[in-house]
């Protein structure tokens, strides 16, 4: 038996006889960040992939191949991926906006607006499914992440969305555009939350801002210690804004929280 | 109460709530009888119990260690990550070959980086004098390897802080001179961030 490599991952996916093969592929190209072209053609065709459908009609393949897209991070995925966000597959527009977020491009920003649109009032529950008729949190987020200062208006009225994870999601993103304390202070309300999947949630939002107040709180919240890590080394790299310069006392005290929670 | 209903208590709570305040008693106790019982809530999958369990533990402090070491968990690592942060804090050196071991060559993240953040900090004066030189030394070699080959950069986090806890009290400069290489092949921004630190600690 050989080992398993990008180029058995390759052939694999552009292969159609086994599809459970196909799948697989797409996930490892992605997990090891696979960046060579010959990859990024295999996964931009198994996007459009036609062949591999769940009982419920959904795209599996595309789901795998648009997570791992964004893991490699090249725009050149980025119409395919947009394209993608009107998949009649949930899964696969959640994927596509996560992935559109990890590539930084601001060309997603329009057609992750549109997903808005109709405001909380169209953001209900789908029928039958245990989630929302769009991926308002992932949208949220990614608009954040890209700097969608012309998104504020519409994601302000999401803070009020009766789905806990999706009000994080808004406060997030717009600490982001707006470096308003008040929604870093609502994410840190959100440490409180009875349920320990929300305290999560409340952890990696405040992670992916630089809202450095938050240190105590997050490690002091019940949960586990890596997710606080994760939580506060995102702090401390937003704060860092990935320059070299001397420690400030902020930093300094990240790290110290950090220390104790080895 | 007596020890032995609080240690029922803990066997007999019906909810998440209930069983964090029960451990949280019985670590109040102090009674050596608890010790087991502790140990076995590390194994619960219940932070706030977890970590009521280690405060007792830590408190206990040398009586806890020798059946933390003989019930650490194999099977379990969430038990054992847990189990690794008592020992660590506690800080016997009995628990040296356990935590290098662990710190060097457990599959989990979160065992490993206890182990290597506890073995910078071990009470050298429990040793007897003639071995503590030795066990420093080995000490340090598992800092040294772990620090540049572990490939989750909060274990090499870890093993930042653990040189730099155990340059406090021996190996100083051999330290320094390693932790200034760690630095040019250090690639994550937090780990880096955190070899600043120790550096200007040791200022």
């Amino acid at each position: 038996m050989t080992a398993y490599n990008a180029e058995t991952a390759i052939a694999h996916l552009n292969q159609t006889e086994d599809l459970s093969l196909r799948y697989y592929a797409a996930w490892w190209l992605g997990k090891f960040r696979i960046t060579d072209s010959a990859a990024m053609t295999a996964l931009l065709n198994a996007l459009e992939d036609e062949a591999d459908r769940s009982p419920d009609g959904g795209y599996p393949l595309r789901r795998n191949a648009a997570r791992a897209l964004g893991k490699l991070g090249n725009p050149q995925a980025v119409p395919s991926l947009i394209e993608n966000l009107n998949c009649s597959d949930y899964y696969v527009r959640e994927a596509s906006a996560q992935a559109l977020e990890e590539i930084g491009d601001s060309r997603a920003i329009s057609p992750l607006l549109a997903l808005l649109e109709g405001g909380v009032e169209a953001a209900k529950p789908m029928p039958g499914k245990p989630h929302l008729v769009q991926p308002y949190e992932a949208v949220i987020e990614a608009l954040g992440s890209l700097g969608a200062t012309i998104a504020i208006a519409q994601i302000q009225p999401f803070l009020d969305h009766p789905v806990e994870k999706v009000q994080f999601a808004a406060a997030r993103a717009l600490y982001q555009l707006t470096k308003e304390e008040k929604y870093g202070m609502r994410l840190v309300e959100g440490l409180k939350a009875e349920k320990l999947p929300l305290r999560r949630s409340a952890l990696m939002d405040l992670g992916a801002t630089d809202y450095l107040d938050a240190g105590s709180a997050i490690a002091q919240t019940p949960a586990e210690n890596s997710l606080k890590l994760i939580a506060l080394k995102g702090l401390l790299e937003n704060h860092l804004q990935h320059q070299d310069q001397p420690l400030s006392p902020e930093a300094v005290q990240l790290l110290t929280l950090m220390d104790s929670l080895l | 109460m007596t020890s032995e209903s609080l240690i029922e208590a803990v066997e007999k709570a019906s909810s998440p709530d209930e069983l964090v305040k029960a451990v949280w008693a019985l670590s109040g106790s102090q009674s050596e009888d608890a010790i087991p019982t502790l140990i076995q809530v590390l194994g619960f999958n219940n932070p706030g119990a977890a970590i009521a369990a280690v405060e007792g533990l830590v408190k206990l402090g040398d009586v806890a260690v020798p059946i933390l070491i003989r019930d650490l968990d194999g099977y379990d690592y969430g038990a054992r990550a847990w189990a690794i942060r008592a020992l660590s804090r506690i800080a016997h050196p009995d628990a040296l070959d356990i935590l290098t071991e662990a710190a060097a060559h457990d599959f989990a993240l979160s065992v490993r980086r206890g182990a290597a953040k506890g073995l910078g900090d071990l009470r050298w004066e429990k040793l007897p004098p003639e071995a503590q030189e030795g066990a420093q030394k080995k000490v340090l070699e598992t800092l040294k390897q772990v620090a540049k080959k572990d490939e989750e950069w909060i274990v090499r986090y870890a093993a930042i802080v653990g040189l730099e806890s155990l340059a406090k009290q021996a190996l100083t400069e051999e330290i320094k001179t390693f932790l200034q290489e760690l630095e040019k092949q250090e690639k994550d921004l937090t780990a880096r961030s955190r070899l600043r630190l120790a550096f200007t600690n040791q200022e």
